[in-house]
């Protein structure tokens, strides 16, 4: 088909806005959705009312507070309530660096929908699941293909509590050798997600962060200042969030191994190396990944999720049970494997999100093992294609490894443009809603100035690219020309500014309704 | 021939050395005290740097310990504008100085001296005139101070032979030494004064801490406290991040001095060198310090008490660094810098050594000379 030359630079957009109450303030008294019919007579009569067995201090003295509407009321509020979000689907997704947010196949997601998956329970004699623990046993096959672990567990439904696992064997492994009380520290670089310190923080270990040098890699003097025969794990990811490969990661890993102790393997960011690294080469004793980010699962608001967990032979044991094994004739639930004091646990109910097992497993299996290639490579190429571009630009900058590179993402800094005109990166985060888009800063706190973290993945087109750079290029340019219009952003948006004062006040929260009537309404 | 004005404040940098906090106001008490000038040391250290220019430059000054002494001492071509009529310099001597090598037309003027100094300066030549400062006050919160006296010289150098061609302007800070000496830092913005614009040489701003930054504070002092020892004297070192460790004791303290803890009890308060090479001599100490907000320098700003003696007899292995992750991201990636004024130390420093940055959490950062 001839192409046609679009006119326009950046897109006359303006969201939807309903000005939709919440749907509790739409119930009507006595509007139902569905009507049930009574009783019928014969069957009263036979039974009785079906209440009079409950002892009468378990009956409700009042009928549950729930709002009553029609079905096509229902149906309306919630579209109107999707069409004020900036989803996945409408929006050029680049801008939400660390998270991978990719195009996901809808093929999958019909996949996952079809009843031989929805009508399933977890509590099913295995006979009667073979299909779905085959997709699981499988992927397990692949993962540890892709990685070079020996084993994985699906429990873990997402990334950080994937590092609460890690951590968790990490401690019971030491607790084994009698080194629990000894080994009671785990480094992490600041670059890693927050959670790489945060998860093993609350399994009762000390934290030591480790900064960049001065090229901008993971400070390896610094490292071996940390380690010790203190040292529980070494716990770190790579690519870091700004898209910066340590390439002495073998000698990071193999110090710690020196040191007695294990290294753990944040695979979150891992959309650029498939099938270019794998966490054994790089010396690690354990990893995970993000089915729901890398794996194009995709991610569903906080979930379902899934942080598939793999460990190497000699850790296989500590894992959570049950592992799904096959035994040459059928799939089965291991539990002898994990038939030790010293495994883990359960970290979550049951296998983990199988729907989302079943999403990785197929979109595994439609990509090959060259597509998964071609998908780390396209990620890459994308990335640097935005990045150089953006570069250019004379208020963008991106601190560390000057003049290389970034793997899959790249945390930019507008300490420039805040100079030169007092916008900051948190204004841009606003004014880019009124074009339809999404943008992100960074974590906390801000280590790079002014951040924002952008991660394309292999999905968007040169042209969605260029769109993104382009309405950046225009914002920046109003920055210099017209920065009212960004400081008062969002004006084409579901809402305009709020006052976000209230959310570090907890006396202002109201999390349900109930709340808020008590504190609003009475 | 270039035109090189010199100012030294030699009174600077006296208050810091006895414990006082800054000079303005109270010279005589520091004078008691034992102070010794410090000043012109530096001032000579920085036109050492120029020795082997020093036939391409004149030098313009003032009489005595104001330049002179040193510009002779070194062999410049020196040239007076200004003497000084009383025996003691006033900051009116440091402003017509400033004026006169303005109406000499000077290619730049260096001076040593603090943040009472470079307000001097600002008064006298405001935009006209490029300068560069050399760190001796007893706080340096202006970053028109290059990082240590032979930076400042360097850069001096870079300028006068037009490897550098680049100028910025900078905010010449103060704060209110009465304030400061009650324990409340202001901060205040008094100008923009002109300087030769190379990153590597010159401070940046001091940064402010923020409220939020409190809780941060308070879990580090709580970690700090967690972990002392009885028996141990720690010597806790000036700023807001290590308030709160006196505040969870409950023990009086100075946010700008020194304060001695022992046993969790007070030891002493707002000690000088002398007490300090006095208990650190015979007892097993630790020192609790944290960096300036924006700097990064862990000694030889605000805090002169702890002297290369004071420091050798405590030992690097007993040097606890406290500070909140976002006062390290305000360093940029920067490292800690330290000028105590003596290079053995310095050197006896440099490396990495842990912060404490969280309860139970450390950061390996490096340190500088």
């Amino acid at each position: 088909m001839k192409r046609i030359n679009r006119n326009f630079k950046v897109r006359n957009f303006h969201q939807a806005k309903w000005d939709e109450p919440i749907i509790f303030e739409l119930s009507n008294k006595g509007e139902r959705g569905i009507l049930v019919p009574k009783a019928e007579e014969e069957i009263e009569k036979t039974v009785g009312d079906g209440l009079s067995a409950l002892p009468e201090n378990m009956k409700r003295k009042e009928a549950p507070n729930l709002p009553e509407i029609s079905q096509p009321r229902v149906l309306r509020h919630y579209m109107r309530l999707s069409q004020e979000t900036l989803g996945a689907d409408v929006n050029i997704e680049i801008g939400q660096g660390t998270c991978t947010v990719k195009y996901s196949p809808k093929i999958n997601e019909a996949l996952a929908r079809l009843p031989e998956m929805t009508e399933l329970h977890p509590l099913q004699d295995e006979s009667t699941v073979q299909g779905i623990l085959e997709i699981m046993y499988k992927t397990d096959l692949y993962m540890r293909e892709i990685s070079g672990m020996d084993r994985f567990t699906f429990q873990p439904s997402g990334g950080s509590q994937a590092i609460m696992t890690m951590a968790s064997i990490v401690r019971n492994y030491f607790r084994e050798k009698g080194e629990e009380e000894q080994r009671d520290e785990i480094i992490t670089t600041i670059y890693s997600h927050p959670s790489d310190a945060a998860a093993p923080a609350v399994k009762g270990y000390k934290i030591i962060y480790i900064h960049p040098d001065e090229e901008g890699y993971p400070d390896f003097e610094a490292f071996k200042e940390a380690v010790s025969e203190r040292t529980a794990a070494f716990i770190v990811a790579n690519p870091e969030d700004t898209g910066v490969y340590n390439p002495r990661v073998k000698e990071f890993t193999e110090l710690v191994h020196k040191a007695g102790g294990l290294c753990c393997y944040d695979q979150a960011n891992a959309n650029g190396l498939l099938g270019i690294t794998r966490a054994k080469e790089a010396g690690f004793d354990m990893c995970f990944f993000n089915l729901h980010k890398t794996f194009s699962t995709p991610h569903g608001c906080g979930g379902p999720a899934v942080g598939a967990t793999g460990v190497t032979k000699a850790l296989e044991k500590y894992l959570p049970a049950p592992l799904i094994d096959y035994d040459g004739e059928k799939y089965f639930l291991n539990y002898e494997v994990t038939n030790n004091p010293y495994s883990i646990g359960k970290v979550r109910l049951f296998n983990g999100v199988a729907p989302v097992v079943l999403k990785a497993y197929a979109w595994i299996m439609s990509m090959g093992a060259e597509g998964l290639y071609e998908v780390a490579k396209v990620a890459v190429l994308n990335n640097n294609y935005l990045f150089k571009k953006l570069m250019e630009i004379d208020c963008v900058d991106a601190p560390y490894i000057r003049g290389k590179q970034r793997v899959e993402q790249v945390r930019y800094s507008l300490e420039k443009l805040t100079k030169d005109t007092g916008i900051t990166t948190g204004d841009i985060q606003r004014r880019m809603m009124d074009f339809g888009m999404h943008y992100w800063t960074s974590h906390h706190p801000y280590y790079v100035p002014e951040p924002a973290t952008l991660e394309p993945t292999e999905t968007p087109s040169k042209e969605d690219l260029d769109e993104y750079i382009e309405t950046l290029k225009h914002i920046f340019k109003e920055a210099y020309e017209s920065p009212e219009i960004i400081k008062t952003a969002p004006h084409r948006s579901v809402c305009h500014q709020i006052d976000e004062s209230g959310m570090d006040d907890p006396e202002k929260w109201a999390i349900t309704w109930r709340t808020y009537l008590k504190k609003y309404k009475e | 021939m270039k035109k090189l004005g010199l100012i030294i404040n030699p009174i600077a940098g006296m208050g810091g050395s006895v414990g006082l906090k800054g000079t303005d106001g109270v010279l005589d008490k520091a004078l008691e005290l034992g102070a010794i000038p410090r000043a012109p040391l530096r001032g000579k250290k920085a036109l050492e740097e120029l020795l082997d220019i020093k036939d391409e430059i004149e030098i313009l000054t003032c009489s005595g310990d104001m330049g002179e002494h040193v510009a002779l001492e070194l062999g410049f071509n020196t040239r007076l504008v200004h003497i000084q009529t009383s025996d003691s310099t006033s900051n009116e001597d440091t402003q017509i100085a400033a004026k006169n090598m303005l109406n000499e037309n000077v290619d730049l003027i260096l001076f040593a001296g603090g943040d009472g100094t470079a307000r001097d300066i600002y008064n006298a030549v405001a935009d006209k005139a490029v300068v560069i400062g050399i760190p001796a006050g007893v706080k340096i919160h202006s970053p028109v101070y290059a990082q240590n006296p032979s930076k400042a010289g360097q850069l001096a150098k870079l300028y006068l032979t037009e490897k550098i061609d680049k100028i910025q302007e900078v905010e010449v800070l103060d704060i209110d030494e009465e304030a400061y000496r009650a324990g409340k830092v202001n901060t205040s913005l008094y100008g923009y004064l002109k300087i030769p614009f190379e990153r590597k040489f010159v401070q940046n701003r001091k940064a402010g801490t923020p409220m939020s930054q409190e809780a941060s504070q308070n879990l580090i002092s709580l970690d700090i406290i967690d972990n002392m020892e009885d028996g141990v004297y720690y010597i806790v070192g000036p700023g807001t991040t290590t308030r709160p460790i006196m505040k969870n004791l409950d023990l009086p303290y100075t946010l700008l001095g020194v304060d001695v803890v022992l046993n969790k009890e007070i030891y002493a308060i707002d000690v000088t060198e002398k007490q300090l090479i006095d208990i650190t001599e015979n007892n097993k100490c630790k020192l609790i310090i944290t960096p300036i907000g924006g700097q990064g320098y862990l000694f030889g700003r605000g805090n002169q008490q702890l002297s290369p003696k004071v420091l050798n007899a405590i030992g690097k292995e007993n040097i606890i660094v406290a500070a909140t992750k976002e006062k390290l991201s305000e360093l940029k990636g920067n490292p800690f810098l330290v000028d105590t004024g003596d290079e053995k130390t310095d050197e006896m420093l440099s490396g990495y050594i842990k912060v404490i940055t969280g309860y139970r959490e450390k950061t390996i950062y490096k340190i500088k000379a």
